[in-house]
């Protein structure tokens, strides 16, 4: 078995990161499943124990969501109507048991293209930020996650959390799969619609499981800014998903995929109309 | 590192790697092995505990993460010794089958309890939802779950003679739900050296092992490394004693993906931190032959067989050709099914120990005469020089009737003299067992205005993979079955079990009938709409009825209870049918649709004696035991066993102690399979205790009628008392005893497949009401009505749970199931149903006594599949119009029905 290190504090954890390549671990979801019947003789820095990185904070900038929070802590928090959409993709992780102990950074650093957080995260204009001895970076969540299972992390950092800008909006999720508990998406859409009155000021939509990391989609949110909030749904066309690249998979066809992302789009749409 | 945390409540400490799965450390340091691992990824539930009140899957939770927390196990469910209320009501709701998935479901219950006293539905389903089972069909589990906040009735015990048709307790429930019962992973001797076998990763190769000195050095905890020719004696296995095909290790060839080409003996600790890439192995991959098409036109896999063909079944009767040219309305269509896994939550497990000159086999298994003879022809000895001992088994449909872990951990223990114990990973055994048949069908049908049947023809190829396996069974009970349970004048059906480089297709409840009832229910719904009569009516006019023959010439007599089945489902069919009509009409996005489909099911092999002889007996202190070869795998035979025994014998069933599968202390009752285990060992079980009853009657010269007490050593015999210990006791303590042995009648088929195959068949109809997405293509099931023939519902809360399961399997063979070698080896890529996926079910238990049957009873366990795929597909039909003539009907497919019939019209 390899070496565990579990730091209480984040300056530790920076500090044993500077020394040599860890494999973070919060809830350990994706860690074990991916060594069933395999040796684990990985060295793994735990970061259950860092206290800074337990809740949910607000400030001047927005929200913050630090390395340790759960999907279950996500749907207990009191959160405004723009989180809606990641409530929504939390309670569809997993059963309740993986819910209670994986993180969202988890989820986002695993970076698998069926990965329930991303897509919300996106459409909340989320950022990714990564700490090291060296300092401080802060990545939109779009240039953080490079593709299937790759990330922007270089060796030494850990990402410490998410941070999402305070802006007042309502969002939607809908997943797709083939059954209703412990599903992997075939497709998945999330969006946030900043409204005044009847009308869109700012849309944001976001679809995964149909490209290697999941997709905004500009093209439809820029159709979307000043249109009537009741015509949204009927705004979306295939054109504008352009973006993606779905796969022949297990899971369902890419013409299938291209066209019920097309379908959930217009229902997330239309749900926040 | 040194961990301190509260187990159950109490202090506990533990020297243990931290990056260790707490569900090892609660296992392995502590013991506490109810607990279960069904796959070390979170996807099963299985291992569910709960960390500081939260559930959590602990084989996913680092062991250093619990240091000063708090986890809670089943076995902490329990106060003073006595169940709590939960496991209480998991035992009375028949919540618990085969028992492996209770204590993640009771764990996860508990947890919702703690913060919801009187939880929904929902909140049920949503609570537990992380944990599968493959046995009840969720909806029992719902059930004990809200009974807790409702306090229900506890089940009262029947009076003497009164035992069959109760509402009785599952005799093995308390272990069940207490974290007790032991299965294969369970109780390995402490100095067990642990096995791990190195798997082929092609479907098709040649393979040449190099240098093993280099892994000995680096692994010097290995203490023995066996090859095929290692193999004491024949490195041949297989069901039929013509089908000895399949090596326990490969001999240079491999023919699957996940072939075993050399086990790795060892201390665990080695065994546990094997790399396999250090494996000395040079592989030549060889093109694979995938599906049925490619077997007719490759290279023969096995050098007998000419044509990869591994046997041919067929059904003639009478001359079908000419009636499709005067039917009113024919039908026809090609049908496709996947590999189906059976998915039980427990992989294959056990140890082998040496005693002497015998070998002893503790796992888990369907099947242990069976299991005992062919070990002995793998290590050379004699079968009596074998034991087997089955374990709980945590869950099996027809899979754990292969030999798994047995012949490699036998060879090990019978070499180095010492136990070893193995359990294998979720990947390795969804890659190593066998699955159901594929099948690719053509069939067609015919029927005149009237809407009787005049003829129907079909020919199934079947993908039997690699080795022999179950496929002869599947090959001859196809076309008996594959006309479904009605009249039919003019037949011809046809089957091939043809050879592939697929993993073996075997034995999965049903034996291929499923796969055929996809094909005939949809082509009857088919004529019934080309003729315009209702799809029930229709089915009643061609059902077959008593004092009727089959299409192989069997006249059956009685017990043919399909039109009962019909009428029984007819009001709410009606309701349903213009209830989802008048749905769509409403221009909902969700289109309704209601379907129904009809099965019949031969009871016991298929034209083969297939005895079962069973033993009972009175102690001289009064102590009644069954002694039953029957292995009871979840679907309750323990319990059905001794319900019919004790009512046999005319005492309290709760006084039936039972000795249940050793093959030391036990007769052979067969395979659990083929649906047999209630009607030929349960008649077993009924004439051995009658057999009982007449010696303790003899004794007492009583009359036939007189009742019998057993108090303090004494049995009271009508008037008189008999002093049991003053009778001369047997080798076993027993003063009397009684046996009794059935072997269902039957003939051979002849070339035409004309004979008796069975003695009995079981009927059922099934009705779905489900609603489609078009735009998404998704089905959900929403109710489901069940009514089945089932002769005599010995135990009702047993017959409705294996309805359940029958139809939660059914529905993942309709909508989701799919075994793709290499791509779907685990349970979140294989997807079988959860919790909220499962519909509402009624069951409604037809009892036409079976003459034959104990107490009038047939079987149940595999009928209660067949129907359902048919009756959802019937559905999507009467919903969107579409023919899913391919299964799974995944999303994507549906879409694309929908899509390709819309661009037609």
């Amino acid at each position: 078995m390899g070496g565990w290190t579990r730091p209480s504090t984040l300056s530790q954890a920076l500090a044993a990161l500077a020394e040599r390549p860890l494999v973070p671990l919060a809830g350990g979801t994706d860690f074990y499943p991916a060594r069933v019947g395999k040796p684990i003789d990985d060295d793994v820095l735990d970061v259950t124990g860092i206290a800074e990185l337990a809740r949910i904070s607000r400030d001047g900038e927005g929200w913050r969501i630090p390395a340790r929070v759960t999907w279950s802590d996500l749907i207990a928090a009191d959160l405004p109507p723009a989180f809606d959409a990641l409530k929504a993709a939390a309670r569809e992780v997993g059963g309740v048991q993986i819910q209670n102990a994986g993180t969202l950074v988890g989820n986002l650093c695993n970076a698998s293209p069926a990965a329930d957080g991303v897509p919300p995260l996106l459409a909340l204009d989320a950022s990714v930020e990564l700490a090291s001895l060296r300092g401080t970076r802060v990545l939109p969540v779009s240039a953080f996650v490079l593709g299937n299972r790759r990330t922007a992390r270089a060796p030494d950092e850990l990402v410490v959390g998410v941070r999402v800008p305070d802006r007042p909006s309502r969002s939607a999720f809908l997943k797709l799969g083939a059954r209703k508990y412990l599903v992997i998406s075939i497709a998945m859409v999330a969006a946030n619609i900043e409204a005044a009155g009847d009308t869109v000021r700012a849309a944001r939509v976001a679809v995964g499981a149909c490209s290697a990391a999941a997709r905004r989609l500009p093209e439809l949110e820029a159709a979307l800014a000043g249109a009537k909030l009741a015509d949204m749904a009927r705004i979306a066309t295939f054109a504008h998903l352009a973006p993606l690249s779905p796969i022949d998979d297990v899971r369902g066809t890419a013409e299938y995929r291209r066209e019920a992302a097309l379908v959930a789009v217009k229902r997330v749409l239309e749900a926040l109309a | 590192m040194k961990l301190d945390f509260v187990l159950n409540g109490k202090p506990v400490c533990a020297d243990v790697a931290p990056i260790a799965r707490l569900a090892d450390v609660l296992r392995d340091e502590f013991g506490l092995q109810g607990t279960k691992i069904g796959c070390n990824a979170g996807d099963c539930g299985a291992c569910t505990v709960r960390l500081d009140g939260k559930q959590v899957c602990a084989c996913l939770v680092p062991a250093g993460q619990v240091a000063g927390r708090a986890v809670a196990t089943v076995e902490g469910l329990a106060r003073d010794g006595k169940l709590g209320e939960l496991q209480r009501a998991f035992a009375a709701h028949g919540a618990a089958q085969c028992g492996i998935c209770t204590p993640g479901m009771l764990m996860a219950a508990d947890d919702l309890l703690a913060r919801v006293a009187k939880p929904t539905t929902r909140q049920i389903e949503d609570a537990l939802g992380g944990v599968l089972c493959r046995c009840t069909g969720y909806r029992k589990i719902v059930e004990a779950v809200a009974s807790v906040a409702a306090d229900s009735p506890a089940l009262a015990d029947p009076a003497p003679g009164r035992a069959v048709g109760a509402r009785f307790l599952k005799v093995d429930a308390a272990a069940r739900v207490d974290g007790s019962a032991r299965y294969g992973a369970d109780g390995w001797p402490e100095d067990a050296l642990h096995l791990r076998a190195v798997r082929s990763p092609h479907h098709h190769a040649r393979f040449a092992i190099g240098d093993l000195a280099p892994l000995r050095a680096k692994y010097p905890g290995i203490v023995r490394v066996l090859l095929a020719e290692d193999i004491p004696g024949q490195n041949r296995f297989g069901i039929y004693p013509t089908g000895k095909d399949q090596p326990a290790l490969a001999e240079g060839y491999v023919r699957h993906r996940g072939e075993p080409i050399a086990a790795l003996v060892g201390d665990k600790a080695t065994i546990a931190a094997f790399d396999d890439a250090d494996f000395p192995v040079a592989w030549t991959a060889l093109d694979p032959i995938l599906g049925v098409d490619a077997a007719k036109a490759g290279p023969k896999l096995h050098p007998h067989l000419a044509d990869n063909v591994l046997i041919r079944g067929r059904v003639a009767k009478g001359d079908p050709g000419p009636e499709f040219a005067k039917a009113a309305a024919v039908a026809e269509g090609e049908f496709q099914t996947a590999f189906v896994e059976h998915a039980y939550i427990e992989p294959e497990a056990g140890y082998a120990r040496r005693v002497g000159d015998r070998i002893e086999i503790v796992a888990t298994t369907q099947t242990p005469y069976m299991d005992r003879d062919e070990i002995a022809l793998i290590l050379g000895v004699k079968p009596d020089q074998v034991r087997i001992v089955p374990t709980a088994v945590g869950g099996g449909f027809g899979g754990k009737l292969d030999l798994s872990v047995q012949p490699l951990i036998a060879t090990a223990a019978w070499l180095l003299n010492r136990p070893v114990a193995w359990a294998y990973t979720r990947p390795e055994s969804m890659a190593a067992s066998t699955k159901r048949h594929p099948a690719k069908i053509r069939a067609r049908a015919a029927a005149d205005a009237d809407g009787k049947l005049l003829a129907f023809q079909f020919h199934g190829d079947f993908d039997t993979g690699a080795y022999a396996s179950w496929g002869p069974t599947v090959a001859n009970r196809v076309p008996v079955h594959a006309m479904g349970p009605y009249a039919v004048p003019h037949v011809l059906c046809t089957s091939a079990a043809i050879h592939t480089n697929g993993p073996s297709a075997g034995a999965f409840r049903g034996f291929g009938v499923p796969q055929a009832a996809i094909a005939q229910e949809q082509l009857f719904d088919e004529l019934a709409l080309a003729l315009g009569i209702d799809p029930l009516e229709f089915r009643r006019r061609n059902a077959l009825r008593a004092g009727m023959k089959t299409a192989t010439g069997h006249e059956i007599r009685a017990s043919v209870g399909l039109v009962a089945c019909l009428d029984a489902l007819e009001p709410e069919w009606r309701l349903w049918r213009q209830a989802a009509e008048a749905h769509n009409k409403t221009g909902a996005r969700r289109r309704r649709g209601v379907g129904l489909a009809c099965m019949w099911y031969g009871i016991g092999n298929t034209s083969m004696s297939n005895p079962s002889t069973m033993r009972g007996a009175l102690a001289a202190d009064g102590t009644l035991t069954l002694y039953s070869g029957a292995v009871d795998i979840g679907q309750g035979s323990n319990t059905i066993m001794t319900q019919i025994f004790a009512d046999a014998v005319g005492l309290p069933a709760a006084s039936v102690r039972l000795v249940a599968g050793d093959t030391d202390l036990t007769d052979d009752a067969g395979k659990t399979s083929a649906s047999r285990q209630t009607f030929v060992s349960g008649n077993a079980a009924r004439l051995a205790g009658a057999d009982l009853r007449a010696k303790l009657l003899r004794l007492a010269n009583a009359g036939p009628d007189a009742a019998i007490r057993v108090e303090n050593g004494m049995a009271i015999v009508g008037e008189r008392t008999i002093d049991l210990a003053a009778l001369p006791k047997d080798g076993r303590g027993n003063v009397l005893e009684g046996v009794g042995t059935f072997d269902p009648p039957t003939t051979p088929l002849d070339a035409d497949g004309q004979g008796v195959p069975y003695a009995t068949y079981a009927f059922a109809a099934q009705m779905a009401e489900i609603d489609v997405d078009p735009e998404l293509g998704t089905v959900k099931v929403l109710r489901m009505r069940a009514a089945h023939d089932v002769g005599k519902a010995v135990n009702p809360i047993q017959v409705e749970g294996q309805i359940h399961g029958g139809i939660a399997q059914g529905l993942g063979l309709a909508l989701m199931e799919e075994y793709i070698p290499g791509r779907t080896e685990n349970l979140h890529d294989y997807l079988i149903p959860t919790f909220g996926d499962m519909p509402a079910i009624e069951c409604i238990l037809i009892e036409d006594p079976e003459p034959l049957g104990p107490y009038g009873a047939k079987g149940i366990g595999e009928p209660a599949l067949v129907p359902t795929a048919p009756a959802i597909l019937n559905a999507i039909h009467h919903a969107t119009g579409v023919r899913m003539t391919r299964v799974p009907a995944t999303p994507d497919r549906v879409r694309a029905a929908i899509r390709a019939k819309a661009g037609a019209a």
